[in-house]
């Protein structure tokens, strides 16, 4: 029977089938670890007696907690230098490989893990984090969990789980000059809403996918969760096989040939079908920026914030207004017309090489707008040197951005990174949540190119508005 | 876990969608290497409003959250679900849920009650107008009953997740139960796949 991508991922991990009354048992190919949702996992399995069944195929690294300046530093937060040392102390007594803070390899778990060549088509990959998706963008079946699931795959290798609905997002042409995958996502979230994906594995399909680079396809997948769907996956293709050649962990030789037959196989079937379809035109998209609460909240950087009586119903005009309330906006504005104090250029989404590259060509020979505060904080010590090496950090300290060590950062607002009451952020992360940068902090999600322009700007701007 | 069967009590009525668990527990929260604990964190910068429904005399001791659509979207800290016991809810009725947040409460023992959109709303009018209302969910019977109103609906949860809680039993040695297919998966996994 013709199969979609996730369904023959998934048919090629069940360990033990399921049935109406049972979920399926699937096999855990490999398990990302951190600091954050990692600990009550470890102290579980110390009070129940069970040791960690594959450390081999178990990695950790400290992101979510960790300073972007003065690392060379003992931690100043008690509690957050306590974390990671527990971290330290579960990998060293279960015999997993850590990558600490100051090692070159260390960096957002969702970074390092392709950068090491261990994401790979085809695999099944977990970790204690939401946005686990972003490895979907190899064509792995990848989703985040919490902690007890943390606890299950350490002890097992597996988990239990119910075979999700397919969906199938399509976004079919050429997007315009200026219109990157961070744009797209957006516009799709935009679309289907937070909870379009909800009990769903979206595959990305199309020509405008094809045409993204790998960083591009892993800030759409990344963000599929705030579609609300279980895992974002895009059908590995060259210039996944070209990413991921000669990587640390990538197969060679014999292996290599041996592999790429593999995942060759791993595209959706002629005639499979899904749950649920949507399609997209490239052409009609523009770059996006939210205005609320939610990343479903969003409009064109050309258009206006919505206004409550624009809303179809009294529960959206209420969300609405309470939104816009937060957000200390009125509604109507045009969205060029908002001045920003503060500017993220980072995590998950947007922390790789290609972002930073994009960020920096806006910022290039330009300066940032007197009184923004700006941070640039890349994804993992290799994304920072090669920058190094590219000259990257030059071109941002000339302009005026600070240029910081590699971590979660202001995406979540753990380390000392964060935003003050009523501080209005442009932001390259995911979450526009109240609070999520900081107590009372106001993020706008943006693609790294209009978060460049809007620091040189000090309000939205694409980088063609700039002089 | 403990076995449950009945959730019962008074209900709050948090009338709003998308509460993400940002909003549930902040990340302040997450530094913390306990399970315990995280009751004095829920709904933190919201509990700061003195407006705000938690903070209302008469919605004390309750058992039950009612909430809007897309409850528990975002991050997937189980913290938010920690918290929520330990404020001392029991169960969290909803239109829909974000699928890990879900997962989390039941693998914690935090009952996700989906009612239809309508139903929900039906339940939300009636709490407002009498916060002591008496709201009974049957996790046997798969119902959720306010016998003063007669209010009665049933809420969807697979058979297995269902097993579980009224078992209260522990799922990864369910998992263990099956080590030898595990082991017999292992000897066929592809030579390529990488080792950390």
């Amino acid at each position: 029977m013709a199969q979609t991508l996730s369904e023959k991922v998934w048919d090629r991990h069940v360990v033990h089938a399921g049935n109406a009354a049972e979920p399926d048992l699937l096999y855990i190919d490999l398990h990302l670890v951190h600091e954050v949702t990692s600990p009550q996992a470890f102290e579980g399995l110390r009070l129940a007696g069970r040791g960690v069944r594959r450390p081999d195929l178990t990695v950790a690294t400290m992101d979510h907690n960790v300073p972007t300046a003065g690392i060379d530093q003992p931690i100043a937060d008690p509690v957050s230098r306590r974390q990671m040392e527990v971290l330290a102390e579960n990998c060293r007594q279960f015999g997993i490989r850590l990558y600490p803070m100051g090692h070159r390899n260390q960096g957002i778990v969702h970074v390092i893990s392709p950068e090491l060549g261990l994401t790979q088509p085809g695999m099944t990959i977990v970790c204690g984090d939401s946005h686990t998706s972003t490895h979907g963008a190899f064509g792995a079946l990848a989703f985040g969990m919490g902690t007890s699931e943390v606890e299950h795959v350490l002890a097992t290798q597996t988990l239990p789980q119910r075979r999700p609905g397919t969906m199938s997002v399509v976004v079919d042409g050429e997007l315009p000059v200026g219109v990157t995958a961070k744009d797209v996502i957006l516009a799709v979230i935009g679309r289907i809403g937070t909870g379009g994906g909800i009990g769903h594995i979206i595959e990305y399909r199309g020509s405008a996918f094809r045409g993204l680079s790998m960083e591009g396809r892993m800030t759409v997948c990344n963000m599929s969760i705030e579609a609300g769907a279980k895992a974002g996956m895009i059908a590995p293709d060259d210039t996944t096989f070209a990413y991921l050649e000669g990587r640390p962990h990538a197969p060679s030789g014999a292996a290599w040939e041996k592999a790429l037959d593999h995942w060759r196989s791993l595209t959706t079937d002629h005639g499979a079908t899904f749950d649920k379809e949507v399609v997209f035109d490239a052409s009609a998209l523009a770059p996006h920026v939210t205005w609320g609460t939610n990343p479903g909240q969003v409009a064109r950087l050309d258009g206006r914030v919505p206004h409550p009586d624009d809303a179809l119903d009294a529960g959206e005009r209420d969300s609405i207004a309470r939104a816009l309330s937060y957000m200390g906006l009125s509604g109507g504005e045009a969205v060029r017309s908002i001045p920003v104090d503060t500017v993220f250029i980072g995590s998950c989404t947007n922390s790789r090489i290609e972002d930073l590259r994009a960020a920096a060509t806006v910022a290039r020979g330009r300066k940032v707008k007197t009184g923004v505060r700006t941070l640039v904080v890349p994804g993992s010590g290799v994304v920072k040197e090669q920058a190094e090496a590219e000259g990257l950090d030059r071109i941002f300290i000339d302009a005026g951005f600070d240029w910081r060590q590699p971590g979660c950062s202001m995406c979540l607002a753990m380390n000392p990174d964060t935003l003050a009451p009523g501080e209005r952020c442009a932001s390259t992360s995911n979450r526009n949540f109240e609070g999520r940068q900081g107590r009372g902090g106001r993020s706008h999600l943006v693609s790294p190119a209009v978060a460049a322009a809007t620091a040189i700007a000090g309000t939205f701007s694409a980088p063609e508005d700039l002089a | 876990m403990e076995p449950i069967h009945i959730v019962s009590g008074k209900v709050v009525p948090l009338d709003r969608s998308d509460v993400d668990t940002d909003q549930i527990i902040p990340s302040g929260w997450l530094k913390r290497v306990e399970r315990t604990g995280f009751g004095a964190g829920l709904f933190s910068q919201w509990r700061e409003e003195p407006g705000f429904v938690l903070n209302q005399p008469e919605h004390a001791r309750a058992t039950i959250l009612l909430t809007g659509a897309r409850f528990g979207v975002g991050s997937s800290r189980e913290h938010a679900v920690w918290a929520l016991l330990d404020y001392g809810f029991r169960a969290v009725i909803a239109p829909s849920f974000g699928d890990i947040f879900r997962n989390n409460s039941t693998k914690a023992g935090l009952v996700p009650v989906e009612l239809g959109v309508e139903e929900a709303a039906e339940l939300m009018s009636a709490i407002q107008a009498d916060p002591d209302l008496e709201v009974v969910i049957d996790v046997e019977r798969l119902t959720v009953e306010a016998p003063k109103i007669g209010f009665t609906a049933k809420f969807p949860i697979d058979p297995f997740t269902q097993h579980r809680l009224l078992e209260g039993l522990d799922d990864i040695g369910l998992s263990l139960a099956h080590a030898d297919a595990i082991m017999a998966y292992e000897a066929t996994r592809a030579d390529w796949l990488p080792v950390t």
